[in-house]
């Protein structure tokens, strides 16, 4: 059972496993430092423009904000329980609730365009006929729309990573087990996960503290 | 050491496991990866090396007559981007580290094969944008993108420029990912880490800020291209953006850059100092230090890069203090390939003749590198051609000479021949006369007022203008001699043998060139540089 | 190439402490270079193979402590060149009386400068010797940098924020001045002329400088002369926006927000009716067919000049 999952270099598939969970560690490390650049451009502007900040952060959607949050958080959850029914050998259910991680991702996608489009309506976009007046207020809503967007990416980047788990378990619901994919995504479907976390109070709580 | 004996049964060799473009261009052996890089970095050299020659000849005289303006900025640029992100960056990483890391540690290939070769398709996809920028006419900002002239000034192709060093960064991420992944995890028994060559520690250092310096470049251009494209305010000073914060957070990245491109080299020479000194690499373990702080200690030293910015003064006085602390270790590991010296039995081929050059040079590079954190010398001399000279006599002084020496010395392993040793010997003091023409004279200008990226300049700067464009010449002979003689040995030259210079890494326990998955049989790891006996009453080590 | 350059005029205070600090490193890094390279010439003679040289194992208490020996002087010999050369050097020098503030605007590709009292010269400075300058700079487009090797002292110049420069000329002369940020397709033609002449020598130069006509003055005789004030004095009874801190100040336009900077006023003197103040009528006419670009140029520089008032810039 396990020589069919061994891939060169390794020769030992217990190691080959602890490699694709380590190196995908590393590349979250990587990850991070992506958005961090972007943390650390925020709080510059947040710490220049605090009114602004303010007065924009309360424009965002919270009503969208808060339901993805909860969507992402529930997606991870199922990603979770998926691996430890696959280690525990109830194959089907992990793929369920793979399709179920699946499911909740895209409706974040669906959910956040949406968002996108009420944004665009109330003249969110900074440029020429932005709605709000306080200065910085278009920084924060260039943030807003450069993390959020970066953000996206990562959703989708998970999803095709998710449905190829779920594509290629299709026939074989052991693969799930034996490989080290499931392991490695559930790390990168997490991160993206942690970042929304990171991203929700900057982008959505601030501005809205006393009411 | 006895010859194997040859039989039918044993496998090709790497080159010859194959011989479709298809078994190159989807193969996963990092050798063939190796060789893929080998081959596109040469011909980016090549276009960074025409665009400084138009531009040296250019300088031949004070008034720009030979181009324009405008074209004069668009070569300077595309010489930096070429140089900096498809030469240097992935010059001896993507090649002799990812030909040599699985051997050194005793590994079939790197942990993640497939993702290596998504390494070289990023790198193409990114030398691709960079293609389309020269076809599209250049762009003009500088390798430094400096906004708000790149976001709202600049008419060139700076989208496409930008793209282009955003995508080859993701190749360098997971070049660095494959690595630290390979050497935790696939050393072979008893490659304890203190066990590990240094070219290994230093690939190792070169990947972790590879890993968390690199994504901050990702971003920041990402938001250039966002701010140039869609109109954001992020930058731009009149919509309460600042400048500034790009410089910030460009640095961040670009100075530990500069440690991705040098870390390599000291990594080569170390091996090439141990092997032609006959002895071990003093004090190996205060190396491996050296390097790791150098790595971490480069990540807080990028303000040094904005004494003039108008950053707080108080600023200036923190990164000038972290600027000196760099220069400690880069000083230990000076002396330390100096004290390796001290009783060994030296010869001088090709390779040595390179490493002796990096110590020259990079010393002379590391020293005046003293002069630029000195925050009061830095106001003077920065974006003079005092900088210049500096950051090329550590990144070609440097690096190019440990790429050049390491080339020579892993020569016989790559390929199975061997080069032309008085041929190669002269291309190496032809590199080392000829850099110090260009460069030396570059030093005097620069403390003497003249200012870098100027296309046209005072008629009393022209004798050492003069003199760099000729050491130039010197510099572009040295560096086509090589691919004359190199492309000829690979038909002409001597079979190689397994081990030419009786080295000791465990790359020279494998066939030259090496088979799929490099070792026939398991590879005896013993103690790092083992030339001579370490203690006890044999003086002679293997010299006798 | 009659003539080249060997060595630079020390030609403010600034210059002989650079200069003695360049010195003093360089004596530093050459000792070390050489004590190197002599090392390594030795042991590349001595030890070359084949010699007869004794080739033993060093004792490993010698191996450490020479490391620690040398890693040690190296920190040391940092420490000590922060201390000397760098500590406490570029904190805000105190104002010395009789200081002289002169105004430089930088822009692609010329430096316009603007002294005390109105005169204005383009790539050109000319100041008095050993009294103290200081330079408010600012860009109209990119980073520039202001770079006069002969005082050893640059400062880059950025849009929108000022940067300042405070020296003290020691030496008459004419000295060289370039931008030394590149600034695109002319950076290299961006360069002037520093005149540093004696007191007298400058007042008498200033004395000639014609400097009643600043462009303040011409946009208010402007301001005067088309009767803006009538609708946009504080004190008009017709309902105009109030014109004093406007610029760089948030607009709220009847369309959204908008910030007043040059191309926005001048655009509304130009075709005021394009952009309508959220809260006023479309009254104004155009001056489009009275006001020259110069006119233009001269009112928004007095529109700038006007006391702020309080309002956040």
């Amino acid at each position: 059972m396990s020589d069919a999952f061994l891939r060169p270099p390794f020769e030992n598939l217990q190691r080959q496993h602890q490699a694709v969970a380590f190196g995908m560690w590393i590349f979250l490390v990587s990850e991070v430092l992506l958005f961090a650049g972007l943390f650390a451009g925020y709080t510059v502007y947040r710490d220049l423009y605090p009114q602004g900040f303010l007065a924009a952060g309360r424009q965002t959607d919270i009503v969208f904000g808060t339901v993805n949050t909860a969507i992402l958080m529930t997606s991870s959850l199922t990603m979770a329980v998926a691996g430890r029914a696959s280690r525990a050998g109830f194959g089907q259910m992990a793929r369920r609730l793979l399709i179920a991680t699946f499911t909740l991702g895209a409706l974040f996608l669906v959910l956040k365009g949406l968002e996108y489009r009420e944004d665009i309506q109330r003249h969110l976009v900074p440029g020429a006929g932005f709605a709000l007046a306080q200065r910085g207020a278009q920084i924060f809503f260039s943030y807003y729309w450069i993390m959020t967007g970066v953000h996206a990416v990562h959703v989708t980047a998970g999803l095709i990573a998710v449905m190829r788990l779920i594509v290629v378990s299709r026939r074989n619901v052991g693969w799930l087990a034996g490989s080290a994919s499931e392991d490695a995504t559930a790390l990168y479907w997490h991160l993206v996960d942690v970042i929304w976390i990171v991203l929700y109070p900057l982008l959505y709580l601030v501005g809205r503290a006393n009411g | 050491m006895t010859d194997t004996a040859v039989n039918s049964a044993m496998p090709p060799d790497y080159l010859h496991d194959g011989h479709t473009l298809r078994s190159w261009l989807l193969s996963t052996d990092h050798k063939r990866i190796a060789l893929l890089f080998v081959f596109s970095i040469t011909v980016f050299f090549f276009i960074g090396a025409v665009a400084i020659g138009i531009i040296r000849l250019e300088l031949l005289t004070p008034a720009g007559d030979l181009v324009s303006d405008d074209t004069y900025n668009k070569l300077f640029t595309i010489h930096g981007i070429v140089m900096v992100w498809f030469f240097l960056i992935p010059s001896i990483p993507a090649t002799f580290g990812n030909f040599l890391l699985p051997l050194m540690i005793g590994a079939k290939d790197l942990a993640f094969p497939r993702i290596n070769l998504l390494s070289w398709y990023l790198y193409i996809g990114g030398a691709a944008f960079t293609v389309a920028t020269l076809i599209a006419g250049g762009v003009d900002t500088g390798w430094t993108f400096y906004t708000p002239y790149s976001t709202m000034f600049s008419n060139t192709a700076v989208l496409t420029a930008a793209m282009g060093v955003f995508v080859v960064g993701f190749s360098s991420v997971l070049t660095g990912v494959n690595f630290i992944a390979t050497t935790h995890m696939l050393r072979a028994p008893g490659m304890t880490w203190f066990r590990l060559p240094l070219f290994v520690w230093s690939m190792y250092a070169t990947s972790i800020v590879m890993v968390l310096a690199t994504p901050v470049l990702a971003m920041t251009l990402l938001l250039i291209m966002a701010e140039r494209w869609l109109d954001l305010p992020i930058f731009d000073a009149s919509r309460g953006g600042d400048p500034l914060l790009f410089q910030h957070l460009f640095w961040f990245y670009s100075h530990p850059a500069v440690y991705i491109m040098i870390l390599p080299g000291m990594g080569v020479v170390s091996e090439i100092i141990a092997c032609f000194a006959r002895r071990r690499l003093f004090g190996y373990s205060f190396m491996v230090y050296a390097l790791v702080a150098i790595a971490v200690i480069g990540f807080f030293v990028w303000g040094h890069h904005m004494f003039v910015s108008g950053q707080s003064p108080y600023a200036n006085m923190v990164f000038s203090f972290l600027s000196f602390m760099v220069a400690v270790p880069s000083a230990i590991k000076v002396f330390n390939w100096t004290a390796t010296l001290y009783r060994g039995s030296i010869t001088f081929e090709a390779p040595m003749l390179y490493a002796f050059g990096f110590l020259g040079l990079f010393t002379i590079g590391g020293l005046t590198g003293l002069f630029l954190a000195t925050v009061p010398i830095d106001i003077h001399v920065t974006d003079t051609y005092f900088v210049v000279a500096h950051f090329h006599y550590i990144m070609v002084g440097g690096t190019v000479s440990a790429f050049f020496g390491g080339l020579h010395f892993w020569w016989p392993k790559i390929t199975g021949k061997l080069y032309p040793e008085s041929w190669a010997r002269l291309a190496a003091i032809l590199m080392f006369f000829g850099f110090n023409l260009t460069f030396f004279p570059q030093f005097v200008m620069g403390y003497l007022g003249m200012p870098r990226r100027y296309h046209a300049y005072p008629p009393e700067f022209q004798v050492y203008h003069v003199l760099s464009t000729s050491g130039a010449a010197v510099l572009g002979v040295a560096y086509i001699l090589p691919l004359f003689y190199l492309i000829w040995s690979l038909r002409y030259g001597a079979a190689a043998g397994m081990n030419p210079w009786r080295a000791k890494g465990l790359e020279w326990q494998a066939l030259s060139p090496p088979p799929r998955d490099n070792f026939l049989s398991p590879p005896v790891v013993g103690e790092p540089y083992d030339y001579h006996p370490q203690e006890g009453p044999d003086a002679e080590g293997d010299a006798a | 190439m009659t003539d080249f350059r060997l060595s630079l005029p020390e030609a403010s205070l600034n210059a002989h402490d650079v200069d003695i600090a360049f010195l003093s490193v360089f004596a530093i890094a050459a000792a070390i270079f050489i004590f190197l390279f002599i090392l390594l010439v030795i042991f590349a003679v001595r030890y070359r193979r084949g010699s007869r040289a004794p080739r033993g194992p060093l004792p490993k208490l010698f191996r450490r402590e020479l490391e620690i020996g040398w890693t040690l002087a190296t920190i040391f010999l940092a420490i000590f060149i922060f201390w000397w050369f760098v500590g406490g050097y570029g904190l805000p020098p105190r104002d010395a009386p009789g200081q002289l503030e002169i105004h430089v605007v930088a822009k692609q590709w010329m430096w316009k400068t603007q002294h005390p009292n109105g005169a204005r010269e383009i790539d050109a400075l000319h100041i008095p010797v050993n009294t103290q300058i200081r330079l408010v700079m600012t860009s109209q487009d990119v980073i520039h940098s202001f770079y006069v090797p002969a005082f050893r002292l640059k400062q880059d110049v950025l849009p929108v924020r000022s940067t300042e420069l405070v020296f003290t000329p020691a030496e008459t002369g004419t000295f060289e001045l370039f931008c030394a940020e590149y600034c695109g397709t002319q950076h290299s033609h961006m360069t002037g002329e520093i005149v540093v002449m004696t007191a007298p020598a400058y007042a008498a130069w200033l004395g000639k400088q014609p400097h009643g006509d600043t462009l303040v003055q011409q946009g208010e005789a402007l301001y005067a002369k088309y009767g803006c004030g009538a609708c946009h004095a504080p004190a008009s009874h017709v309902h105009a926006p109030k014109l004093a801190g406007i610029y760089g100040s948030i607009v709220v336009l009847q369309t959204g927000a908008q910030l007043a900077d040059d191309a926005y006023l001048r655009k509304s003197i130009l075709r005021p009716r394009d952009d309508i103040v959220a809260g006023y009528a479309p009254i104004m006419p155009s001056y489009g067919r009275f006001a020259s670009p110069a006119d233009v140029d001269a009112l928004l520089a007095y529109i700038k000049s006007l006391p702020t008032q309080g309002t956040q810039r």
